[in-house]
């Protein structure tokens, strides 16, 4: 069945696009990360014109976190102070990101900063999450119990806050600082930023697996709104026929993703998200590098 | 689908000893949001005041659709990967360009009325960037007429137009699903060994109509009420599902 979209102004069949949301969002529901750095290309490859595409994909990620939360909530797996702290870098840095965003379109070469942010932080990540899961998973099969880190720098600063349910007592400075850097690479790269937030609360913040999702989520849902209306007040690019068709599919998919993250045990989650981080940074890398069949592309519009 | 509009009939003014009589299958086409394409089916008669002159005679059908700016971006390696190295602004280039005929465009158009009247692609595009076609930006407007013609916006169907009995014609233009607004100008040039005797010119208009005017029309209008919007029924399904699976689990 086609459906005309209105904004992006071409003709999509409806069943791919609810498909394509429901899978994204099934990954949405088993790692807390938005699936925007899926979904974003995929809609690129299916004709939606990049502008639209971006901005839609944020008012998507905001249906299937919301939905997400709901069902972690439920579970009291969300550490809603935690979130709180971790949103207000993010709104600080999503600003801080639109600024950079602009400035580095001014320059013309905004496509492939882009890119190259993606490559470079989907790689180190990736990368990161594959050897540490493998690590933990030969622990676990050898019989020893993971080591939880109980001291490091992180745990010297001022401005402590007790976060009962990540069962921590940190300093609020290092989750601030977590939520501006992912919220500036959030803006630049046009996605929730799950992918890199959920690493850095496990990693660096210490916070356990299991609340990690829920609330990464939790934050993702805010800054993907910001952005939402960002874009739909000053690029006019947010097509909601699109976004209604990618919601249908992306909600009934993050809750199906949310039961089958309850039975995958952390570590076989851990490196899941990973293979998927590193196959789509070896496929961005990969198209960087080799030549590509027709060297000129149109963009719509003047400079 | 939108089926048959109204149907209209235009003399044209006989200036020549044949000229053209035309009828289209619709006088617009409206976009609504199961739109999937559409095609615009062209027919008419030859008008004779004189018996069939010799000499052979050709039929092409164009149809353009409204110009846009676009920038056209050139990839180079610099230091291993392929960048957008340069762009060059073709401050207009036309969406949509189709043209049907009765035969194989060489042998029913020669190259000085090809000229004239703009009608082959190459002709009818480069005639618009004429100021811009010098140089090393030749290159980057091949690129444009290559990749539209690929992604079949520019398109050539030589044997779309149909003559009967030398007199009635009918032809059939096929219009894209991703069409945009506008004004689609369409022209029809009747030949005699490869010389254009007859033309005849009218616009198409298209438009989104219904719910596409209104969505349309809101996001430019209201831009914040729209994004609001679309924030409110993103929550709203995020929960209308979350409650959902609620039930079924629970039940």
């Amino acid at each position: 069945m086609l459906v005309y979209l209105p904004v992006a102004e071409v003709s999509v069949n409806a069943f791919v696009l609810i498909g394509l949301g429901g899978i994204v969002g099934i990954l949405s529901g088993m790692f807390g990360v938005g699936g925007g750095f899926l979904m974003t290309p995929l809609l690129f490859f299916i004709g939606i014109p990049p502008a639209v595409a971006v901005a839609t994909e944020a008012n998507q990620i905001v249906a299937s976190s919301f939905s997400g939360v709901l069902a972690h909530l439920r579970r009291k797996t969300v550490d809603l102070r935690m979130g709180s702290v971790l949103l207000v870098g993010g709104l600080i840095g999503a600003a801080l990101g639109v600024g950079v965003f602009n400035w580095l379109k001014s320059l013309g070469q905004v496509d492939l900063l882009v890119k190259l942010c993606y490559v470079v932080f989907l790689g180190i990540i990736g990368s990161l999450m594959f050897v540490e899961s493998l690590n933990a998973i030969r622990k676990t099969n050898s019989g020893s119990v993971p080591k939880r880190k109980k001291h490091n720098w992180v745990h010297g600063l001022p401005f402590k806050m007790r976060f009962r349910v990540s069962g921590l007592y940190i300093s609020v400075i290092p989750p601030i600082l977590v939520g501006v850097f992912v919220g500036i690479l959030a803006a630049i790269m046009g996605v929730g930023g799950g992918f890199i937030m959920v690493p850095a609360m496990i990693y660096l913040l210490g916070m356990p697996t299991k609340v990690v999702v829920g609330t990464s989520l939790f934050q993702i849902i805010f800054v993907t709104a910001f952005t939402t209306l960002l874009h739909a007040t000053t690029n006019f690019t947010v097509d909601i026929v699109l976004a209604v068709l990618l919601i249908l599919g992306g909600v009934i998919g993050a809750q199906i993703g949310a039961v089958i993250g309850l039975r995958l045990k952390a570590e076989q989650l851990r490196i899941l998200l990973a293979i998927m981080v590193i196959a789509v940074c070896a496929k961005l890398a990969f198209d960087l590098i080799v030549q590509p069949a027709e060297l000129f592309s149109i963009a719509a519009g003047g400079h | 689908m939108l089926r048959l509009t109204v149907l209209f009939l235009v003399l044209a003014v006989p200036a020549w000893a044949e000229d053209i009589v035309l009828g289209l299958s619709r006088d617009s086409v409206q976009i609504t949001t199961n739109f999937s394409g559409s095609e615009i089916l062209i027919f008419g008669a030859i008008r004779r005041e004189t018996p069939v002159p010799d000499g052979t005679m050709g039929l092409i059908v164009t149809v353009e659709g409204p110009s846009e700016p676009v920038t056209v971006y050139k990839k180079d390696r610099i230091a291993g990967i392929w960048v957008n190295a340069r762009d060059v602004e073709i401050e207009a280039a036309p969406v949509f360009y189709a043209v049907a005929s009765s035969a194989p465009l060489e042998d029913i158009l020669d190259e000085g009325a090809d000229r004239r009247h703009h009608v082959s692609i190459n002709r009818a595009i480069r005639s618009i960037w004429a100021r811009v076609t010098h140089g090393d930006v030749r290159e980057f407007v091949d690129a444009v007429i290559r990749i539209r013609q690929n992604s079949g916006l520019y398109a050539l169907d030589e044997g779309a137009v149909k003559i009967d009995g030398d007199t009635l014609f009918s032809a059939q233009v096929d219009l894209p699903a991703n069409l945009i607004e506008g004004l689609y100008k369409t022209r029809i040039f009747l030949t005699r060994d490869g010389d254009v005797i007859s033309s005849y010119q009218t616009d198409i208009p298209v438009r989104k109509v219904g719910l596409e005017r209104f969505l349309y029309n809101l996001s430019r209008q209201k831009p914040l009420v729209y994004g609001l919007m679309s924030l409110a029924i993103a929550t709203f399904a995020g929960w209308a599902a979350a409650t959902a699976f609620r039930a079924i689990r629970g039940s």
